[in-house]
C-alpha cells in the first residue's frame, strides 16, 4: 500500500472542484486511458485576469486525483503569470509530498496547467517538440530534459517515477541515462586535470572503469562487455549478453561506453568492436 | 471498523484449529525433529503425520512430499532441479500468465541463454493447447503451468497436458499455489511430476509450502544442507509451520469432501451476477465457466482500480486490482494484457476472491458499498461522458 499523507487521502476522498467549466478562458488535457492516468484542467478569468474559478476530470489513482484538486485551489486568485510558475514540486509540497513513484502525478498537474495557459493565449498547439525516446508512453527528449533538470534526477528509475519514461518495456534506457549524463555532465564543476597516464595505468583503469561503472549499467539488461586489446588510445571489446544481437549496441558502444571512457580514463579514447 | 476480506488470493486468515495445533510447538515442544532424545522425536512425529495429511490432499503419498518455506521456493526448486537434472537441455516452457515466481525465474534464465516458450492464452484466459504442443521437442526439460490463475481464476487443463507430455522424457511442474484447498486436485490421477504449494493460500500460516514430486522424477536439490527432507531440502524444519500446513490440509480436505466449496461459489455468484447488474460497463475477465469458485475479476470501465480500491478500504472493504497504479509498475498486470483486456478495462479490473469464512452479509455489504463509488469515480472520469456519448 502506498504511503500517502493525509493532505493527499483528504483531496482524494473529498476532491474540490470536480467538473467542467462551459465557458472555459483555458482548458488542457494530458495523458490517456492507456496510460493510466488523464486529467483535464479548466480555468476561468475574472474582469482583472484573475483565475476566478479552476475545474479538472481525472482518471487515475489516489495521488493523481489528489494533484488535480490540489492544483484547482492552488491557482485561485492567481494571475496567469503567477499561475504559470506553478513547479510540480509546488503541487506535491501542497499535498505534504508524495510517494516518488508517483511524483509523475504531480508532473500531470503541471503540463495540463501549462497547457490551459497556452490555450488561453492562443498558443496554437504545441506540436511534438523534440524527439520520442520513450516509444510505450510518448516521452520525448525535451520533456525527459526539463524533468531532469527540474527536479536534479540522477536514475533513469527517477525519470520514470517523474515522467513514466523507461517504465514500459525498458528499451530506451540508455537513451535516458545519455540525457541524464549530459546534464550531470554540464552541471558538473570544471573538470580535473588531465593527468598523463602509463600504459600499464590506462589498461588497469579502463578495465576497473568497465568493472565497476559500464558492466553493472549493462547487466540491468542482462549485457555484457568484455575487454579484449587496448592498442594506443583504440579500446577494442566484444559485446556479449543480450548486446551482442541487439541492434542498438552501436548506440550503446558509441554514446555510453566510449563517453564514459572518455569521462573516466582519458579523452582520447576510441571504442572499437571486435567479433 | 469491520474488515469484509476478499483477497484470499492474496492471503489467507489462519484457521483457528491451525492456530491452536501449531501453538505448543513454539516454547513447549521446542525439540528438534532430528534428535534422538523423544522430547525432539516427539515433534519428528508430528512432522510424519503433518506430512501424511498434506500428502492426502493431493492423492500422493507422503514421501513425495518436501516442506519448503514458500510457494516460491517451491517453483524455483522444481524448475532449477528439473534443468540441472537435464543439463544438455536447453529449451524451457511456460504460459505468458503465470505467478512472478515463475515468470521472472524463467525470464531469469532466457537470460542466461535458455530458450523459452511462453504459451499464449486467448481473450478467456485459456491456453492454446496446439501452440504448446507443437513447441514440445527432444531439448525440452520442463513444462511448468500453473494450475488456476490467480488473477482470474481460470483453470487450466493439467490433466489433459500431462496426458500430452507424459510420453516424453520432459519434467511436467504445475504451480498449484492457488488451486490447492479451493478444488479437489489429485496428482495420481493428473499425472504431474512436480506440483508447488504454499501453505498461506489456504489458511495455514505465511512461511510454509511444499513441493510434490513424483517418486523416480529426477531431483537435486535447490538448498544443499543437513538431510532433512531426506536431503532434497537442507535446513532445520520450520516445526509449528509444518504441523499447522499438515492442520490446514486435513481442514481443506473435509471442506472440499463436504462439497464446501459450493457456498463459496453460491457467494461468488452472487456478488458478482448483482455487480453486473447493478453497474453499467462492467465486464468479467476470464472463462466464467471454467473458474475456481472463490475468484472474480471484474473489470469497471472508465475507472482506474487504485481509486475504487481505497475508496473500498474506507469501508473495510478488501480485495486486490490489475491496475497498473497498485503494482508499482506503470503498465496494467500482464495476465490482462496477455489475454488482450482493453486498457479501458485492465486499469479498473478488480480481483475479489472469497473464503470459507466470508458471509453472505459481506457480498451484500459490497453489492450495496461499490456501485456509488464506480458512479462517484465515474463522474470524476474525463472519458466517461465522452464515452457515454453525452
Amino acid at each position: 500500500m502506498w504511503e500517502y499523507t493525509d493532505k493527499v487521502k483528504e483531496h482524494f476522498l473529498n476532491p474540490r472542484n470536480v467538473g467542467t467549466i462551459e465557458d472555459a478562458d483555458g482548458v488542457g488535457e494530458v495523458g490517456s486511458l492507456a496510460c493510466g492516468d488523464a486529467l483535464t484542467f479548466y480555468f476561468k478569468l475574472d474582469d482583472n485576469g484573475k483565475i476566478k474559478d479552476a475545474k479538472f476530470q481525472t482518471f487515475g489513482c489516489a495521488s493523481a486525483i489528489a494533484s488535480s484538486s490540489a492544483l484547482t485551489e492552488m491557482v485561485r486568485g492567481l494571475t496567469l503569470e503567477e499561475a504559470a510558475k506553478i513547479t510540480n514540486e509546488d503541487i506535491a509540497n501542497y499535498l505534504g509530498g508524495l510517494p516518488k513513484e508517483k511524483m509523475h502525478c504531480s508532473v500531470m498537474g503541471r503540463d495540463a496547467l501549462e497547457k490551459a495557459i497556452s490555450c488561453y493565449r492562443g498558443e496554437a498547439e504545441k506540436k511534438v517538440e523534440g524527439e520520442i525516446v520513450c516509444e510505450c508512453f510518448g516521452i520525448t527528449d525535451l520533456e525527459i530534459e526539463r524533468v531532469v533538470r527540474e527536479n536534479h534526477l540522477k536514475t533513469i528509475e527517477d525519470v520514470t517515477d517523474y515522467v513514466k519514461a523507461g517504465g514500459g518495456c525498458g528499451n530506451c534506457h540508455d537513451r535516458i541515462q545519455e540525457i541524464i549524463d549530459s546534464i550531470l555532465g554540464t552541471e558538473r564543476p570544471a573538470k580535473k586535470q588531465a593527468v598523463q597516464l602509463t600504459n600499464l595505468q590506462k589498461i588497469k583503469l579502463i578495465e576497473e572503469s568497465i568493472e565497476r561503472e559500464i558492466n553493472p549499467m549493462l547487466q540491468k539488461d542482462a549485457g555484457k562487455l568484455e575487454l579484449i586489446d587496448v592498442d594506443g588510445n583504440r579500446v577494442l571489446v566484444r559485446l556479449g549478453g543480450t548486446c551482442a544481437a541487439c541492434t542498438k549496441s552501436h548506440v550503446t558502444l558509441k554514446h555510453y561506453v566510449e563517453a564514459k571512457l572518455k569521462e573516466l580514463v582519458t579523452p582520447e579514447l576510441v571504442v572499437e568492436e571486435v567479433q | 471498523m469491520n474488515v469484509i476480506y476478499m483477497d484470499n488470493n492474496a492471503t489467507t486468515r489462519v484457521a483457528p484449529e491451525v492456530l491452536e495445533a501449531m501453538l505448543p510447538y513454539f516454547s513447549e515442544y521446542y525439540g528438534n525433529p532430528s534428535s534422538m532424545h523423544s522430547f525432539g522425536g516427539d515433534v519428528a512425529a508430528k512432522i510424519k503425520e503433518a506430512r501424511e495429511n498434506v500428502a492426502t490432499l493431493i492423492g500422493a503419498v507422503p514421501d513425495e512430499i518436501v516442506f519448503t518455506s514458500c510457494g516460491t521456493e517451491s517453483d524455483s526448486t522444481a524448475i532449477r532441479a528439473a534443468i540441472e537434472s537435464y543439463p544438455d537441455k536447453r529449451h524451457i516452457i511456460t504460459t505468458r500468465v503465470e505467478h512472478p515466481a515463475i515468470k521472472n525465474l524463467y525470464e531469469n534464465l532466457s537470460k542466461k541463454g535458455y530458450r523459452v516458450t511462453f504459451v499464449p492464452v486467448d481473450s478467456y484466459g485459456c491456453l492454446d493447447l496446439d501452440y504448446l504442443y507443437q513447441n514440445l521437442s527432444d531439448d525440452t526439460a520442463i513444462v511448468s503451468i500453473m494450475w488456476a490463475n490467480n488473477e482470474t481464476g481460470v483453470i487450466f487443463p493439467i490433466a489433459e497436458i500431462s496426458q500430452e507430455i507424459k510420453s516424453r522424457d520432459i519434467v511436467f511442474h504445475t504451480d498449484a499455489v492457488q488451486a490447492i484447498g479451493k478444488i479437489p486436485i489429485d496428482v495420481d490421477k493428473t499425472g504431474v511430476d512436480m506440483l508447488s504449494l504454499s501453505g498461506h493460500k489456504f489458511h495455514a500460516p505465511k512461511g510454509i509450502g511444499a513441493l510434490y514430486i513424483r517418486k523416480g522424477t529426477k531431483f537435486a536439490p535447490f538448498m544443499v544442507g543437513g538431510h532433512q527432507e531426506r536431503g532434497r531440502r537442507g535446513g532445520t524444519e520450520n516445526t509449528a509451520a509444518i504441523i499447522g500446513l499438515g492442520k490446514a490440509a486435513q481442514l481443506a480436505k473435509k471442506h472440499l469432501d463436504e462439497n464446501g466449496y459450493e457456498r463459496i461459489k453460491g457467494l461468488r455468484d452472487k456478488l458478482e451476477i448483482n455487480l453486473l447488474e447493478n453497474v453499467q460497463n462492467t465486464i468479467v475477465n476470464g472463462d466464467r465457466d471454467n473458474r475456481l469458485p472463490n475468484t472474480t475479476s471484474i473489470a469497471f470501465e472508465y475507472v482506474e482500480g487504485e481509486a475504487i480500491l481505497l475508496m473500498m478500504n474506507e469501508h473495510g472493504i478488501c480485495a486486490s486490482s490489475g491496475s497498473a497504479c497498485t503494482s508499482g509498475s506503470l503498465e496494467p498486470s500482464h495476465v490482462l494484457r496477455a489475454m488482450g483486456v482493453p486498457f479501458t478495462a485492465a486499469h479498473g479490473s478488480i480481483r475479489f476472491s472469497l473464503s470459507r469464512y466470508n458471509t453472505e452479509e459481506e457480498v451484500d455489504f459490497v453489492v450495496e458499498k461499490l456501485p456509488p463509488i464506480i458512479e462517484n469515480l465515474r463522474a470524476l472520469s474525463p472519458f466517461w461522458k465522452k464515452a457515454m456519448g453525452t
